[in-house]
């Protein structure tokens, strides 16, 4: 254990702490843009400056780890005019375009500009616009990733490398790292192709601005009014926990908080494939078939209803002259009825269950006992096997 | 022989050498034989390309030899024992050296810079003898630490402390690195030793790797150097036939091999944190320290970096003594530095000298003077890290300690001189615009907030400053220096702090009167005829790409403002100095 001073208070904590986290441990606030708890310290957005006694110049305490008998001051008017001096510079080359910014109300940026009272360059949207005290060039890219799930507005990131961070130690994947020199720098895929990735998001996670953002959540509605709802991932048998984003009775984002059993990460599915939610395909009642099963009167039945079907739209053309809409009770009693009638005429064996990870663990559990013991049968499987 | 030796034909003065040579049969005219040898640069850049001649213990230095000098110097010289006394060095040369010391150069220029036979000859590798045979690592370190060498990088970190810090991690693996990614603009003191003396390089890595407990060692040299590159490989090939690099180094069981690494041309590699992460076959952006190399560097093992310079140093103080080298110096900067002397002055070229002498005896005695009599303005040191020290500070002593004080720094050992035509903001924008491309962008006061600075000065050339813009000039330098992460961004504001320290008449004459008094900013400029003196000659009017000045043959012209594009072509034209600049 390391005994040190932080603004006066007497504290203590564990050896390799770095002195960020011994603040936050013991409510000591420090501002942050770059920094982000599960990934390594990376020291670049100098918000986090502190002075220690004995060092001449300020540190970064993302990066400083504590030792014996440090003195640190987390608050100064000096440390605080750098610190505003550090925002004024980033908020110099932002666009600064909260009002339609899909970030705003959630953005660490636009909070801390709120704290340190900064005004940003005006006029906000166009290259070069002065005003402000560091007003100057503004970084503008006009090219937009085509990719169909992360929207990547460059001209409002700010280098903190988090993203960058996420996808190589988190993700393995290393997608995306720096590229260029001085003003110019930029993070983006090699060669500046569009992000080709797995696209599993955790970049969108830890931005924090509004340069990464989802694509299907433009215009969808900003954080003020969201009601949010945690559940679990229905995707597969993992079970990751996330939060629904909601308003107006649809879910608009998909995120997943931090403490939770798989610490805040989803993948591509979890975080972007909850479509189906509100998708008008989507089953909501159940359909008993009434359509007869010769494929080549179905056949006849599709051509004279619609030319332009394909496959990928079975549902769309003549449900109602291939399924009927029915109750559940209705519904499971038929299923019943069938099962009895074949495992009377065949054999339980002639009857076989396929589950689906989607399920939860519990769900599968009953269907498999269902099959076993109900049907009578050990024809059971599922999609990660039983 | 370095690239200026070669820009100035040097190669094509050595093979015209050995064909005249041949061809007068000189083995058989001298008793002794004749020996033709390539050496590494001389360091007097300015009278390239120098040959020296040798017969009987008899030096002659010929100065500006071209090829077809050389049939002459071979007749007349070495066949009839006639020195041609018209080419031989002038005075320039003898002052050039009086006031140098040389111990890092002192082989460069004597020994063949090819062939490790001729440095063995010069008791070469005898320091890596004495060292692996006859001294514990521990007295290695009290030797180099009762030296006082200092990193000759910039920093000034003094080397014995860094080398036993490291001794006393206990680790399996540890490394050296030699950092020769020499990259400011104006500054070739390593490209130098190591191509006119690789072996003191690699004997000083050697040294350091046996002092440390490191048994691999990289060379991060930039690949713009493919000259050193070429050389340093061969040397390296040279040393490992020769045994002393590779397993069981002379049979003292001590093992060390050595690597080359190419810098891919990105000035922050040269920050040792950047370095060891290019090394690593990452994009080269500093880190924070702690922990630092000496503890967790390369691979996350205990590494130590020096300068090619500190490490060329290592055999001579071994050699002879940390005494010796401590004999020169002042109390806190030992022992002697290489400084490349370039820009307005007389004798460019590399100099050493011992630390604490004063700017005056380089600038004036050791480098002749401002070139064409002009007045001397400021000499910048350290490159883009340092500062531009005045006129009235010329008899600042050069040591760590002063020029820190001075507001400037050792730094690698640039030192570009001004003079009364350079335009102090214009020098400021320059080295800014150089840190400020070459920031990696990891952090914001050096990626935004020099873009900022350099914003303001060149609105400032241009003549569109404002009042209040010295006094944000100064606020965004002090801020950035104070919140960068590495020293990049913490020196990147050096030059404005410097120059607006001594020279803030000149941003002020430029804000103010938006005149430019040294006549440099092009936008602050107005080119006009004198009526008096223009004698109707039409060279300017020809000679002007815009079609800006009308006039007949034999009246006196005038350049029409408006169209007048500021490209200077009608001053640099006119025979009879009518065209003036204000």
């Amino acid at each position: 254990m390391i005994n040190l001073t932080i603004d006066g208070k007497k504290i203590t904590v564990l050896d390799s702490t770095s002195v960020l986290d011994a603040a936050r441990q013991n409510d000591i606030s420090i501002p942050t843009l770059c920094h982000h708890p599960k990934l390594t310290p990376f020291g670049g957005c100098r918000l986090c400056i502190v002075e220690v006694k004995g060092i001449p110049r300020p540190v970064t305490s993302c990066t400083t780890p504590v030792s014996e008998g440090m003195e640190v001051t987390t608050t100064s008017p000096y440390l605080e005019d750098l610190r505003k001096t550090v925002l004024e510079l980033i908020l110099s080359d932002h666009p600064n375009d909260c009002m339609v910014c899909e970030k705003a109300g959630d953005c660490t940026l636009q909070e801390l500009a709120y704290f340190y009272g900064i005004n940003p360059p005006i006029p906000p949207l166009e290259k070069g616009g002065r005003g402000g005290i560091f007003a100057g060039e503004r970084r503008v890219y006009t090219k937009r990733d085509g990719n169909p799930f992360i929207e990547r507005a460059m001209e409002k990131c700010i280098l903190c490398g988090r993203c960058v961070k996420v996808c190589d130690e988190v993700m393995g994947v290393g997608a995306i790292d720096f590229t260029y020199r001085g003003f110019k720098s930029k993070i983006c895929p090699p060669y500046e192709r569009d992000l080709d990735c797995v696209f599993c998001g955790q970049c969108v996670a830890v931005c924090p601005t509004g340069a990464l953002t989802g694509k299907m959540w433009t215009l969808k509605g900003r954080q003020k009014e969201i009601k949010e709802v945690d559940t679990i991932c229905p995707y597969c048998g993992v079970g990751c926990s996330i939060t629904l984003h909601v308003r107006r009775n649809e879910v608009i984002r998909v995120s997943s908080k931090d403490d939770t059993i798989n610490e805040g990460w989803l993948c591509v599915k979890g975080r972007f494939g909850y479509n189906f939610i509100n998708h008008r395909d989507r089953l909501t009642r159940p359909l008993i078939r009434i359509a007869p099963k010769n494929t080549k009167e179905a056949q006849k039945i599709r051509s004279s209803e619609d030319k332009t079907i394909s496959n990928s739209q079975p549902l769309n053309f003549s449900t109602s002259h291939v399924f009927r809409e029915a109750s559940w009770d209705e519904a499971l009693d038929y299923i019943a009825e069938k099962l009895k009638t074949i495992k009377e005429k065949h054999g339980p064996d002639a009857i076989a269950g396929l589950s689906s990870a989607r399920c939860t663990n519990e769900e599968n559990y009953i269907f498999q006992k269902f099959m076993r013991a109900s049907i009578g049968t050990n024809n059971i499987d599922h999609c990660a096997r039983f | 022989m370095g690239p200026g030796g070669i820009a100035s034909s040097g190669a094509d003065v050595i093979s015209t050498f050995e064909s005249e040579l041949k061809k007068v049969k000189v083995d058989a005219l001298i008793e002794e034989g004749c020996s033709l040898h390539k050496v590494g640069c001389f360091g007097l850049c300015s009278k390239d390309v120098l040959v020296d001649l040798e017969i009987n213990g008899n030096k002659t230095t010929y100065q500006y030899v071209k090829p077809n000098m050389v049939q002459r110097i071979v007749q007349e010289h070495i066949i009839n024992n006639k020195p041609i006394l018209e080419w031989t060095t002038d005075e320039d040369y003898q002052n050039f050296y009086k006031k140098q010391v040389k111990v890092v150069l002192s082989d460069c220029g004597k020994v063949d810079y090819d062939s490790i036979d001729s440095y063995i000859s010069i008791s070469g590798y005898r320091a890596t003898e004495k060292v692996l045979k006859t001294m514990s690592p521990e007295e290695v370190i009290e030797d180099i630490k009762k030296s006082g060498l200092r990193g000759r990088g910039g920093a000034g970190f003094p080397t014995g402390i860094k080398w036993e810090a490291c001794r006393k991690v206990e680790s399996q693996q540890k490394y050296i690195i030699c950092n020769a990614d020499e990259g400011d603009p104006g500054a070739f003191m390593d490209r130098a030793v190591i191509e006119g003396n690789p072996h003191a390089v690699i004997e000083g890595m050697i040294i350091g790797a046996y002092a440390i407990g490191a048994d691999k060692g990289y060379v991060y040299i930039r690949a713009e150097y493919p000259l050193a590159v070429e050389r340093l490989t061969l040397a390296i090939n040279q040393a490992r036939k020769k045994g002393f690099l590779g397993k069981n180094i002379s049979d003292t069981g001590f093992s060390f091999d050595i690597k080359i690494k190419l810098g891919a041309g990105a000035f922050v590699c040269g920050e040792e944190t950047a370095l060891i992460v290019s090394i690593e076959g990452q994009r080269g952006m500093p880190r924070a320290k702690p922990p630092f190399p000496v503890y967790k560097g390369l691979w996350g093992k205990p590494t130590i970096i020096n300068n090619v310079e500190t490490l060329a140093n290592i055999p001579y103080i071994i050699r002879n003594g940390a005494q010796w080298y401590s004999s020169y110096g002042t109390e806190k900067s030992k022992g002697t530095k290489v400084f490349a002397l370039t820009g307005k002055i007389k004798n460019t070229g590399l100099i050493e000298v011992p630390m604490g002498i004063t700017l005056r005896e380089i600038i004036y005695d050791i480098g002749g003077g401002i070139e064409g009599g002009k007045a001397f303005k400021a000499v910048q040191t350290g490159g883009p890290s340092g500062g531009c020290i005045p006129v009235d500070m010329l008899d600042l002593n050069v040591d760590y300690e002063s020029l820190a004080k001075a507001g400037s720094i050792v730094g690698s050992g640039g030192m570009i001189v001004l003079d009364e035509d350079d335009c102090m903001v214009n020098v400021a924008k320059y080295f800014l615009q150089f840190t400020q491309s070459e920031s990696c962008g990891k952090c914001v006061p050096c990626r935004i907030g020099t873009k900022r600075l350099l914003e303001i000065l060149d609105r400032i050339t241009k003549g569109l400053g404002k009042v209040d813009d010295i006094e944000i000039l100064e606020k965004l330098s002090s801020d950035v220096k104070a919140t960068s992460l590495c020293g990049l961004g913490q020196t990147a504001p050096n030059p404005v702090i410097s120059t607006l320290k001594y020279f803030r008449d000149e941003y002020e004459t430029h804000i103010k009167d938006k005149k430019c008094p040294a006549k440099v900013c092009k936008d602050l400029l107005t080119y006009f005829i004198m009526e008096a003196t223009c004698t109707g000659c039409v060279a300017c009017m020809r000679a002007c790409p815009a079609g800006a000045i009308t006039g007949e043959k034999k009246k006196p012209h005038v350049i029409n403002q408006e169209i007048c594009i500021k490209c200077g072509a009608c001053f640099d034209v006119c025979k009879f100095k009518a065209v003036e600049k204000e």
